[in-house]
């Protein structure tokens, strides 16, 4: 195995492309030391991205945020900007193992190591965030929801990368959430994960809704018929009812030691539900605080 | 092979080694510097017996190469103690009675000591889901909490 830290992306992703063996990128690693010592892969190369400043850093752009693939989510969730903005992502990613974790463990990692049950996936699809990708051909901008193909299996090519995340600015009257349950308070693995973004207008009508589902199919869902469930309504208990409804039947789960496929499809809906009604207690609450705070951000 | 080689500081020490690109930060502490207070247990990021701190973070050293130590400012249980003056954390383990075979110790008191030097005044909920990422077999955790709660209370001058 050969071990190299280049500074730029285009020299991390020229690494990738001339391997003709097996090759991995190495971000936080707390997936892939964990394969490396099981003997789970065996690579010929592996590229630090640490040391690739686009990579690790969180910069403010178009009034949202865009994330470095290797700024850790300890970083993330210290950031105080990106907390008050989108606090269903940084939840999400929070939740993921213990605090030694936390301080390597990257939310792009999160998505590209492609596990059904990745806790920060749902709150980026619901976010509708965008990842940058570089590879040989240059750069593209992909949807989220598109990257997970199935476990460990993913939409990018030989050679590409994702540089970054980008969260866009949150409404005005918006807000997100993301919920999971497990069977204990701590340490982990999602048996259901619901994110949900909202966007209310001046009268409190939603006018725009993304839900995104883990751990019940093979990738990560966009539940369309849920956002439909919301939109127009002011997400009182009829709406919420049937939002919850259209999550359990979007669902396509597995029986296995976690939960069965019944309690899975059941408890989608409850976590949805209650995740709206989080987001809508904070898309208030921002919108209240930006008309104290004289409109601004 | 040809090893690799990486020029880091350890407790504030600047140190240099060669490794193999397949060692663990853990490996390299314990095999080539012969520092063994970080302890092997689960080496899956799991157990939290290999616990030190990157530039200053709580971290898994059996999550890291020892090539990513490179530039990067190292922080293990050898350093906590000043000489033969035990850290208040150490202290209250012993007064306590907080450990029994001991393994976990060390994971334990580096991680409790980043957590007071970023929290200084955290509740024993807070405590405890800091430390959920170390496992103790022995003693049923409340010992820990209480010592780390106690040394807490006492750093504050309480």
């Amino acid at each position: 195995m050969r071990y190299e830290s280049p500074q730029t992306i285009e020299a991390a992703s020229a690494l990738l492309a001339s391997e003709a063996g097996l090759a991995r990128v190495l971000a936080g690693g707390t997936d892939l030391l964990v394969q490396l010592r099981s003997g789970m892969v065996e690579p010929d190369l592996v590229v630090d991205v640490k040391n690739i400043p686009t990579m690790t850093s969180i910069t403010e752009e178009n009034g949202g945020y865009r994330i470095g693939a290797a700024v850790s989510s300890a970083v993330m969730n210290e950031h105080a900007g990106l907390c008050a903005m989108w606090p269903g992502v940084m939840e999400g990613a929070d939740l993921i193992g213990s605090t030694q974790v936390q301080g390597r463990a990257t939310m792009v990692g999160n998505l590209c190591n492609c596990g059904p049950a990745a806790d920060s996936v749902p709150g980026m699809v619901a976010a509708n965030a965008i990842a940058t990708i570089v590879g040989p051909n240059g750069r593209r901008e992909v949807p989220v929801i598109d990257i997970p193909v199935a476990p460990g299996k993913s939409t990018l090519a030989k050679g590409e990368i994702v540089e970054s995340v980008f969260l866009p600015a949150q409404a005005k009257r918006g807000g997100d959430a993301y919920l999971r349950f497990i069977p204990r308070t701590e340490m982990d693995i999602a048996v259901v994960g619901v994110g949900v973004n909202i966007e209310l207008d001046d009268s409190g009508v939603c006018t725009h809704a993304r839900v995104g589902l883990g751990a019940v199919a093979i990738k990560v869902l966009l539940v369309e018929d849920a956002a439909k469930a919301l939109i127009g309504s002011k997400l009182d208990d009829a709406a919420l009812e049937k939002m919850a409804a259209a999550t359990s039947a979007a669902c396509k789960p597995i029986n296995d030691k976690r939960g069965t496929i019944e309690f899975r499809t059941k408890v989608a809906g409850v976590l949805a539900r209650r995740a709206a009604k989080i987001a809508l207690e904070r898309a208030n609450v921002r919108a209240n605080k930006r008309a104290s705070n004289g409109g601004e951000k | 092979m040809s090893g690799i080689h990486v020029s880091t500081k350890i407790n504030g020490d600047a140190v240099e080694f060669v490794c193999d690109v397949e060692e663990t930060l853990l490996d390299v502490l314990r095999d080539k510097l012969g520092m063994t207070g970080s302890k092997e247990g689960c080496s899956s990021g799991d157990c939290g017996a290999c616990s030190v701190t990157v530039d200053g973070r709580l971290t898994c050293s059996c999550l890291m190469l020892g090539a990513e130590a490179e530039g990067h400012d190292i922080g293990t249980i050898e350093g906590v103690a000043k000489g033969t003056q035990l850290h208040p954390i150490q202290q209250k383990i012993l007064d306590h009675a907080a450990l029994q075979c001991g393994v976990c110790t060390p994971g334990f008191v580096v991680a409790a000591k980043a957590l007071l030097e970023k929290n200084p005044d955290p509740t024993e909920t807070e405590v405890r889901f800091w430390l959920a990422g170390n496992l103790c077999r022995c003693t049923g955790y409340d010992k820990i909490i209480r010592a780390v709660m106690d040394a807490a209370a006492e750093m504050r001058g309480q």
